[in-house]
């Protein structure tokens, strides 16, 4: 079970939030197929620390953005997004 | 040494203690025709092929753990064709076939019990798309049918069809076919058969690295030394990523953590297999009485292979909606382990821009029932040269086509599968 630091909230379940998956960085939209390719389907999957965002759907309603180690599930809270 | 009732008595009169080994003793040459890198189901299911449809016997299967000790013994022992692309369809329907007489070829008991696979549908809508599905099954040969509640009570007593639930049960698609089979069972007899014809199995060796000259593989690298081979097939699941990235061959997949649990063992109640659709749950009862389950990934990215407890209480709500007596039963046992999920949640099976390395990855949680399929036709791509018609939409080339099979259509995100 994972305890998600939100920003608004504290430490809260998981069971409280949607995942968003990695935070993308996406190439300009007249970029080339291959770069596009690499954006969407190719993550940097060598760093076991994912830089990744959480929508907390049973709580404040934000995406929230966090650092997470996904071999041990440990959490380095970032930032709070705005509401767009 | 031919497994039959007279083995079976002549090692009974001398107390069990002259069985030979399933596979022969561990040796390792220096260079091979062919080396698989991974020795779960698929991959000694190529061998086991190469071996006996091709007459390719100068194979290394090798893994860095035992036979039957990743993913081919923790999955929930399904086996079903109903899917409605007809990639995944024709592919998971072969296998279906061969799951069938298997247990002879192999002279192995994989207890192949086609008990029925049952997929509740919860809504007129989704009544509705299985009729599509039935339909598009039976229009590639198989057999499916659509049952009413009624039909669904005679075929499961115990099946919660109360119309007032959350999420009531309007019929089911059923395939006649579908059912389970002893998944390391699968692993042993490819392995034993394989070996008999000379193949090697090497196990707790791990392949650290791909070698590489001049664009082309020329071996592998192990902590016991190189090995060099003509061909290389990776089929290592959630391990073939990091190999292949070194090789130059970057893959569109994600690790996630999927699980299965166990109940204690009780009176028979289940001789189906069934899917709860309203999220996802699905059950069967093995042969000791234990309720195996199953339920979707964990949903985030993850390589602890540790379980969420959310899953596991979602997987055991939907489980105990239909069954309501699950509510007081025990789990005696749980496991997770790394799905290897691609971005459009299908598998990637054939060729590499390398053009002697192939792969074999990206099943994710859904690899099992494939397994002879995979191997037979992987097999024929190995071995022969032709790509297979079968294989072609599974082509890792997919990807920078643009030519995804998205049964689920939510990719190119895998925690979405």
């Amino acid at each position: 079970m994972l305890l998600i630091p939100c920003p608004h909230c504290g430490e809260r379940d998981e069971s409280e939030f949607n995942y968003g998956g990695r935070v993308a960085d996406f190439p300009e939209l007249q970029a080339d197929m291959s770069t596009w390719h690499r954006a969407i389907h190719l993550p940097d999957v060598n760093d076991p620390i994912v830089n990744e965002v959480w929508f907390h759907a049973s709580g404040c309603e934000c995406w929230i953005q966090v650092n997470r180690d996904i071999r041990t599930h440990e959490f380095q809270p970032i930032d709070k997004l705005d509401h767009s | 040494m031919r497994y039959s009732i007279l083995t079976l008595a002549t090692q009974a009169l001398q107390k069990q203690q002259r069985w030979p080994q399933i596979i022969a003793p561990e040796k390792l040459k220096p260079h091979y025709d062919i080396i698989i890198v991974g020795a779960g189901g698929h991959g000694l299911a190529t061998a086991y092929y190469l071996s006996h449809n091709h007459d390719i016997n100068d194979v290394l299967v090798i893994d860095s753990s035992w036979i039957g000790g990743g993913n081919t013994a923790r999955n929930t022992t399904i086996v079903r064709s109903d899917y409605l692309l007809p990639a995944s369809f024709a592919l998971k329907n072969f296998a279906l076939q061969l799951w069938d007489s298997l247990s002879q070829a192999l002279n192995f008991n994989l207890m192949y019990s086609p008990r029925g696979y049952l997929d509740l549908a919860h809504s007129d809508g989704e009544l509705e798309h299985f009729m599509l599905r039935a339909n598009a099954m039976c229009l590639g040969g198989a057999s499916a049918s659509i049952l009413t509640n009624s039909q669904i009570a005679e075929k499961i007593p115990a099946l919660n069809l109360d119309q007032q639930s959350r999420f009531p049960i309007r019929g089911a698609l059923f395939q006649a076919e579908g059912g389970v089979v002893r998944h390391d069972a699968v692993a042993w007899g490819f392995a034993r058969k394989s070996s008999e014809k000379g193949v090697h199995i090497q196990q707790n060796c791990a392949v650290n690295k791909l070698l590489t000259s001049n664009g082309r593989i020329s071996g592998v690298s192990t902590h016991r030394g190189k090995i060099s081979a003509n061909s290389v097939l990776v089929a290592a699941a959630g391990g073939s990523e990091r190999l292949m990235a070194n090789a130059g061959v970057p893959l569109p997949m994600e690790p996630i953590n999927v699980q299965a649990f166990v109940t204690e063992p009780i009176k028979p109640v289940l001789d189906h297999v069934v899917n709860y659709n309203a999220g996802l749950s699905y059950l069967s009862q093995s042969d000791k009485g234990e309720l195996v389950m199953g339920g979707a990934t964990d949903g985030y990215l993850s390589t602890a292979r540790r379980g969420s407890f959310a899953r596991l209480e979602d997987t055991m709500m939907r489980a105990a909606q239909i069954f309501p007596f699950i509510s007081n039963l025990r789990l005696m046992r749980h496991w997770s382990g790394t799905a290897d999920i691609p971005m459009d949640g299908n598998a990637i099976v054939g060729r590499t821009e390398i053009e002697n390395l192939f792969v074999n990855c990206g099943w994710g949680y859904a690899g099992f029932k494939a397994t002879p399929a995979v191997g037979w036709k992987l097999a024929e791509l190995i071995a022969d040269g032709k790509l297979p018609e079968m294989l072609k939409p599974f082509a890792l080339s997919r990807f920078t086509d643009g030519a995804l099979i998205d049964d689920a259509g939510i990719g190119p995100y895998p925690w979405l599968h």
